[in-house]
């Protein structure tokens, strides 16, 4: 030892100076998680599987709950409330993408005013769904309401709004897309800006004309992102409730009873806890398959682009 | 090849040359859509504002005034006079601020422990996080409502508390941040001799003010906006939270619309204000939370 060279005190470059040793490090990071970890565990995970085993029993809150197999499933298969409970659901999504990424598209041009078009546009989006409900329930009203006053003077004849049974349902899309449109069109506008102009002046050189560098450029890197807000616009689709509530509490003559409205009832109006949580269980797989199959589709077209 | 570039970059910008026609508008023709659309999104803000500062009077007309004649506080007056909206409103703040600087403080540590720290199954943990942020949350609703009940929260605001303490979203969205800032800054500390805590909070922190107001911006809307889970929660109307006490007020008064419509006004009013305050960050925070998620 004392024969060699005294070597200066440096940090070997390969190992990452460390303050402590690792059970120390490990004591500190668990340290740091474990409120995170407490609530996610004892508040999402465990109520997972919590309501898995709920939905295979006869649960009204209150008494001990009784082993029933899937008859609950059973239920729920038959029970005509709960298909028109899913189809109300479905009709929303792809609207509001098919909105969000054609007034982004147009926003993205170097038009005058953008900023002022996209908050204005945006803005619905922080309100409420309560208070979107009120205002429209108010808006709205059949009598009183300034929409059938306004198709009154321009002679048209009045509507029944969420009140006709055939309308209501699709009111409820609209007041959806005013609220949420905002977020889809600055989503997009936030990943438009990340397309590179490179690619774009390229296609350009290329003799591609608008709509060909639209269809073969900007679509395709967008591609992630119209994933993304399918599945965030998916879910939140399926879990309308407040609006609903607040509107139609599921009516006229069921028309507007979407899923999570119907799991509500079940639980706590009807108090049988068990049937609806097997609702919120088939939907829950139902979205997960979605989550699936649209992460699979886009790695198979990812392996299949020629990059 | 340079020659075929000098021949297109002028057919390139072809299109903004002046058209055949000899009309031609004197602004972009979008503006066309866009007005009129613009128009249909402020609309029924407007109406809002406006009927919060008529009378029922005006408003119950047929057809109903569009613009009230004189200015009007009388919904406003009786909302506030009204016993329980400040206590709602008070109610709402409460919940909404935890659930804020809660979110910032244990999203911020659990997220660093993430980034930076090395722990045994920390890979198996993370993936558990991201995978609870899929789930939607009627699939939780109901064990989550008898988990109050046995912690005796319910109608009590700790109920509305205690799960909106951290979300998962918070965990990752801080995680991904630090992930991206440079770690010579931390480790030139840690040689120097700074505690753990002690590099997050001096070194860190400072840098991470925009993934901070990103959690803190998102957080304060989905809380002060949620009614799901206080109508679950509460039966008490001491214990209301802001939105569920607008529809129940709406449900009681539904002829006096002036009244109602200063309650959503009221309902509204910290988020819209909070907005056009810090526009660019709410933007930002909302299209980064769709980028980076």
């Amino acid at each position: 030892m004392s024969s060699r060279l005294p070597t200066p005190i440096t940090i070997t470059p390969n190992r990452k100076p460390r303050r402590a040793g690792p059970r120390r490090e490990a004591a500190t990071a668990w340290a740091f998680i474990s409120p995170a970890v407490l609530i996610i565990i004892g508040l999402s995970v465990i109520p997972v599987v919590w309501s898995l085993l709920l939905s295979f029993q006869a649960n009204d809150l209150v008494t001990p709950s009784r082993w029933v197999g899937l008859e609950n499933y059973d239920a729920l298969v038959q029970d005509p409330n709960f298909g028109q409970a899913v189809w109300n659901t479905v009709l929303y999504v792809p609207l509001s993408i098919v909105f969000g990424l054609a007034l982004a598209l147009v926003l993205n041009q170097r038009i005058r005013f953008v900023g002022l078009y996209r908050t204005l546009m945006f803005i619905p989006f922080v309100v409420s769904a309560t208070a979107q409900g009120v205002l429209f329930s108010f808006i709205l009203d059949p009598q009183f309401g300034v929409a059938n006053s306004l198709l009154h003077r321009l002679g048209l004849s009045t509507q029944g709004f969420l009140t006709d049974p055939s309308q209501a349902l699709l009111v409820l899309v609209g007041i959806t897309l005013w609220s949420g449109t905002g977020f889809c069109v600055v989503v997009y506008l936030a990943a438009l800006q990340e397309v590179p102009p490179s690619l774009v002046e390229a296609a350009r050189l290329d003799g591609a004309g608008r709509w060909q560098v639209l269809r073969h450029v900007v679509l395709p890197t967008l591609r992630p992102i119209t994933v993304f807000l399918l599945l965030w616009q998916a879910i939140n689709a399926l879990q309308v409730f407040d609006l609903v509530y607040v509107t139609t509490k599921g009516g006229p003559l069921g028309s507007t009873t979407v899923i999570v409205y119907f799991v509500w009832q079940q639980a706590f109006k009807t108090f049988t806890a068990g049937y609806g949580a097997a609702a919120a269980y088939v939907v829950a797989v139902a979205l997960l398959v979605i989550a699936v199959l649209l992460r699979v589709t886009r790695r198979r077209r990812m392996e299949g682009a020629t990059r | 090849m340079t020659v075929t570039v000098n021949v297109s970059t002028p057919r390139a910008t072809r299109t903004e040359a002046p058209r055949r026609t000899g009309f031609r508008l004197p602004f972009s023709a979008w503006h066309l859509l866009l007005v009129p659309l613009a128009l249909l999104f402020a609309i029924p803000l407007v109406w809002l504002l406006l009927s919060s500062v008529m009378t029922n009077a005006e408003i119950n007309r047929f057809p109903p005034t569009l613009w009230p004649s004189h200015l009007d506080l009388g919904g406003y007056s009786y909302v506030l006079g009204h016993a329980l909206f400040p206590r709602w409103f008070t109610n709402s703040l409460i919940v909404a601020v935890t659930a804020v600087v809660s979110n910032l403080v244990f999203g911020t540590l659990g997220g660093y422990a993430f980034a930076r720290l090395r722990f045994a199954g920390s890979r198996v943990l993370l993936w558990i996080m991201l995978a609870t942020m899929a789930v939607p949350f009627q699939l939780t609703m109901i064990p989550t409502f008898i988990v109050m009940r046995q912690l005796g929260l319910i109608d009590t605001l700790g109920a509305l508390i205690v799960p909106s303490l951290v979300t998962p979203f918070a965990v990752f969205l801080m995680r991904q941040f630090f992930l991206s800032l440079p770690r010579e800054l931390e480790e030139a500390a840690w040689i120097d001799g700074c505690s753990t805590l002690g590099v997050l909070v001096r070194i860190v922190l400072p840098l991470s003010r925009p993934a901070l107001s990103t959690v803190a911006v998102l957080t304060f809307l989905t809380t002060w906006n949620d009614l799901t889970w206080p109508l679950i929660a509460i039966n008490h109307d001491t214990q209301f939270t802001l939105q569920l006490g607008l529809t129940t007020f709406q449900g009681l008064h539904h002829t006096d619309w002036a009244a109602v419509m200063a309650g959503n006004v009221i309902t509204v009013l910290p988020v819209l204000l909070a907005f056009l305050g810090a526009q660019k960050t709410f933007i930002q925070s909302v299209a980064a939370a769709g980028l980076k998620a």
